[in-house]
């Protein structure tokens, strides 16, 4: 391999400098002339019909713009897959938190209190909360049935697999919701003018869904309106759909007030408005023979929407193609079903439906083995998908991977067996108990099936008057190093130093659509597309006879210069096209669902305070391929980043819900893990490669949320020997199953000092 | 435009801040993270959950590592404030700024400024902390990206390359 390739290096990150000196612009450190402050008035109850509002004493509301949905120019909607979440609520209300009415002013202090002094009057109506409820359909909230959407995924037939199976393993697994938590909150500004149309600026992920959901609210043409995307503080899937709404309302602010209007959300709000991780459960039914293969299985995955439809849809149907997990099933039914309840829409976050599922297989995979009576290594070792074989969607692995191989390592290098074996002698006294837990798993990159070709993703790159060159995507830097990755494919591309590749800033005026920086599809897909458009400019320069093959860094520029000033701007485009040979069916749900997966095991050892009954992770092993592994940096910073949010998401963050309304919207009341909390997460690559992405690389982005809380919770069974399967796990939840565990024995050996005694008569 | 604390007035406050000297006409109990700011234009400092959890408003103020957001402007009258935008000297970045650049200690860069002032306040008092002081040193900033270790990481080797710079001043003063 060339020593000078800038793929592969852990180059300075593009906008690193201005980080670390608090120069880069996030969205409420930008000021405009004459700007007001908006802010949200929201339903105080989960369901009902609004009879009357009434605008309070004691404000001077004629200083306030004040907009309601019969303002609102286009459609009252948010503009996505389906258009059924209102931009402003008109007579009903769906879930606590929904938006009713917009008060802007200049002075941002006034705002909080106007916001008190609306009131608001219902007629309540009867409202659901969780997907039982919703299941049950005593109260119909969304459509006919409660249900936004299901999938049905079968692969081979079932039929007499129950009376062959040696085993049939059942389980019920629940996830909780969790909060996103980027430091940054939500935040927009707008400005309006006739002549222009719509500007916004904002803390986002996904310019072009913004652009779509203006127009359609607006009723204005595509340049008319314009999404800016400064720098974003976190979002995590956090900035994928909200987003949306806020610039909706800034913008309607705008367009009554003619001025520009900022809208920040402080961090009650940031929680308890806008989305979370859906909750989900997930049962599992699995035919086992004696040998501890699997033949066949049921799994039903149900997630719980929200009140309306938003993103649901796609969450639901990553989960349901991860449900089965990186095994081989002969045969398998799978149902899923998003279903509707009167919270505030549950949304993107990280995983997306994965991490949620995968929980859900992992733990069984545990209890799959105990009931065979083989070891948790064992029984996936026995089962784990190879070359050739399909997944439940079908969809044949045509690359090497040797999943034994990779969990060997992840034991070796977590010393997996030695410290597993320690352990059971150590517990057998002291105030601590020790396990270990192992979770293997995959992860699709890219959009789900026929996704991509949907979305057609554009990307530009463009020699400049001064002989750089810079790169026009849609696809945006929220952390994860976006800017810097595509800034290494294009020099690499070309042959440049990195220094000579710049970014452009994510404005819909100037770049083109890329598709939305979700799904792990940033390096994969529009990496690719980045190197393809990179190579168009080198072709272009040399079939004029600009450049020569084997031209030097100096070449390019210069001859870059001279194409510039000959013909004006210079760009190259690409555009995704589909690999052939590529099979889905949307219908059937069956095919090539992801154009690669990444794999994984990790390993988490724990110990539980008998005392305290808290769960402390004292180790954890991170081992995946993910392809070639672009910026070593970088990557290990996402695994890391992804691991200590799966750790928050199955020991310390737990939504209190009451009446569909986050109870503790805070900081001090909802949990992350903080530097004290974590251990070291060890990180470790296996580098297979990859045909369809930029210089062999997948997705890495989200794979890291989905391991480590089947690891974990597997760990704290090994601990305790009792059984979880439930998250977020809580001390309380521990506390409650030991005391009931130790019940149970003193029940028992209580009853068995009553038989021994019983002949005696003296108990008579 | 109605005056939002209309029943009190403007005061004058002085302070130095980032080694200049600076005066502000603002309500006491503002609290310093607008003054600095809205007033100054030091938007280094974030507002992440204004109650003092997340330490992303974090400033020095005479040495102290205080969370801006819970501080009352009048409280911060004739006191020295360090922020982000005074820790590098002109163009040269602090040790830790570069630390963090190398090591990966930034990703979003939301909690960075305040991350960065609370590891210089670590090191001001321990010059040499271990993983596991740099770790409790730290918990008062919260930082949802990195899981934590590439900052520790940066801190480590700017604690590292400060007692060598150290060393060496010694030698060739000594």
């Amino acid at each position: 391999m060339n020593a000078d390739r800038i793929v592969g290096k852990s180059v300075p990150r593009k906008e690193g400098r201005d980080k670390v000196t608090g120069k880069s612009q996030y969205v409420d450190d930008m000021v405009l002339p004459e700007m007001l402050f908006g802010a949200t008035v929201r339903s105080q109850i989960p369901r009902g019909r609004i009879t009357k509002i009434t605008f309070g004493s004691g404000i001077a509301w004629d200083e306030f713009v004040i907009v309601s949905a019969k303002e609102i120019p286009g459609k009252n909607c948010i503009a996505l897959i389906g258009d059924d979440q209102p931009c402003l609520a008109s007579g009903f209300v769906n879930h606590p938190e929904e938006p009713i009415l917009l008060l802007a002013h200049p002075d941002r202090h006034l705002l909080p209190k106007a916001v008190q002094a609306v009131s608001i009057e219902y007629e309540p109506l009867p409202a659901i909360f969780t997907i039982d409820e919703s299941e049950r359909r005593s109260q119909i909230i969304w459509g006919e049935d409660n249900v936004f959407k299901t999938y049905s995924i079968d692969k081979g037939n079932l039929d007499g697999i129950w009376e062959k199976a040696d085993y049939v393993v059942e389980g019920e697994y629940s996830t909780g919701a969790q909060e996103q938590l980027y430091i940054e909150n939500n935040g927009m500004i707008a400005a309006f003018d006739t002549e222009h149309g719509i500007t916004v600026w904002g803390s986002l992920q996904c310019p072009y869904y913004i652009h779509k959901a203006l127009m359609a609210l607006c009723n204005l043409p595509a340049e008319k309106v314009r999404v800016v995307q400064m720098e974003t503080g976190g979002a995590f899937g956090g900035k994928e759909e909200y987003p949306s709404m806020i610039a909706a309302h800034a913008t309607l602010l705008a367009i009554k007030s003619g001025k520009p209007v900022k809208i920040i959300y402080d961090r009650m709000e940031d929680m308890v408005a806008t989305t979370k991780r859906h909750p989900s459960r997930t049962r599992h039914r699995t035919a086992v023979s004696r040998d501890g293969k699997i033949l066949g299985g049921e799994i039903d995955f149900t997630i719980d929407g929200g009140a309306y439809a938003t993103l649901s849809s796609v969450v639901l149907s990553r989960g349901v193609i991860h449900a089965g997990g990186p095994y081989y099933w002969p045969s398998v039914r799978i149902r899923a079903e998003a279903v509707a309840t009167n919270a505030p829409p549950h949304g993107a976050f990280r995983g997306f439906g994965a991490p949620q599922s995968l929980f859900a297989m992992e733990r069984h995979m545990d209890r799959i083995a105990q009931t065979v009576g083989l070891s948790p290594v064992e029984i996936r070792r026995r089962n784990f998908l190879q070359p050739g074989q399909e997944t439940t969607t079908q969809q044949v692995i045509r690359e090497p991977i040797d999943l034994g191989k990779l969990l060997d390592r992840a034991l070796e290098i977590s010393d997996y067996h030695s410290k597993k074996q320690n352990f059971a002698k150590q517990n057998l006294g002291g105030p601590f108990r020790r396990g270990m837990g192992i979770a293997a798993f995959l992860h699709g990159a890219g959009f789900t099936g026929s996704g991509e070709r949907y979305l057609s993703s554009v990307v530009g790159v463009e020699g400049c008057a001064d002989g750089s060159v810079r790169v026009l995507v849609s696809s945006t830097e929220f952390g994860q190093g976006t800017n810097t990755v595509l800034s290494q494919i294009a020099a690499e591309a070309l042959g440049l130093p990195y220094e000579s590749v710049s970014m452009a800033q994510p404005d819909t005026l100037a770049v083109p659509n890329s598709g939305p920086t979700v799904a792990s599809r940033t390096v994969m897909v529009v990496g690719k597309l980045v190197q393809s458009a990179a190579l168009g400019l080198a072709q272009t320069l040399t079939s004029s006879g600009l450049l020569r093959e084997g031209y030097s860094a100096e070449d390019f520029r210069a001859a870059c210069q001279q194409q510039v000033a000959a013909h004006g701007q210079f760009r190259s485009w690409s555009r995704y096209e589909a690999p052939s040979g590529i099979f889905w069916d949307d219908q059937a749900y069956r095919g090539e669902a992801y154009a690669a997966f990444a794999w994984a095991v990790y390993v988490a050892e724990v110990s539980v305070d008998l005392a305290t009954y808290s769960v402390s992770v004292n180790d954890f092993v991170a081992l995946q391929e993910v392809g070639k592994v672009l910026h070593p940096l970088l990557a290990r910073g996402q695994v890391i980043g992804g691991v200590a949010q799966g750790i928050g998401f199955s020991l310390y963050e737990k939504v209190v819900w009451q009446n569909g309304r986050m109870q503790n919207g805070q900081m001090t009341n909802y949990i992350m893990p903080t530097s004290s909390d974590l251990p070291p997460i060890r990180v470790f690559f296996e580098e297979l490669g990859n045909v369809h992405g930029a210089y062999g690389a997948k997705g890495i982005g989200e794979l890291p949320m989905d391991g480590p809380a089947p690891a974990i919770v597997n760990a704290v069974e090994d601990a305790l020997g009792v059984r979880f399967d439930s998250i977020p796990l809580f001390p309380e939840d521990i506390m409650d199953a030991l005391n009931k565990v130790a019940l149970d024995k003193d029940a028992l050996s209580a009853s068995s000092q009553m038989n021994g005694t019983s002949p005696a008569g003296g108990t008579r | 435009m109605t005056d939002s604390h209309a029943s009190i007035s403007k005061i004058e406050i002085s302070f130095i801040v980032n080694d200049e000297p600076k005066k502000v006409f603002a309500y006491s109990m503002e609290r310093l993270l607008d003054v600095l700011r809205m007033e100054l234009g030091l938007t280094g400092a974030k507002e992440g959950c204004g109650e003092g959890e997340c330490g992303s408003c974090s400033v020095l103020m005479d040495g102290a590592l205080v969370n801006s957001c819970l501080v009352p402007v009048l409280q911060a009258a004739g006191t020295n404030i360090v922020t982000i935008e005074g820790l590098a000297a002109g163009q040269r970045l602090h040790v830790l700024q570069e630390a963090f650049l190398e090591y990966g200690g930034a990703q979003c860069g939301i909690c960075t400024p305040g991350m960065v002032l609370a590891a210089a306040h670590l090191l001001d008092g321990r010059p040499e902390p271990t993983i596991d002081e740099i770790r409790e040193g730290l918990s008062g900033n919260l930082c949802r990206c990195t899981g934590y270790s590439q900052i520790v990481e940066a801190v480590t080797a700017a604690a590292r390359r400060t007692s060598t710079l150290e060393i060496d001043r010694l030698r060739t003063t000594g």
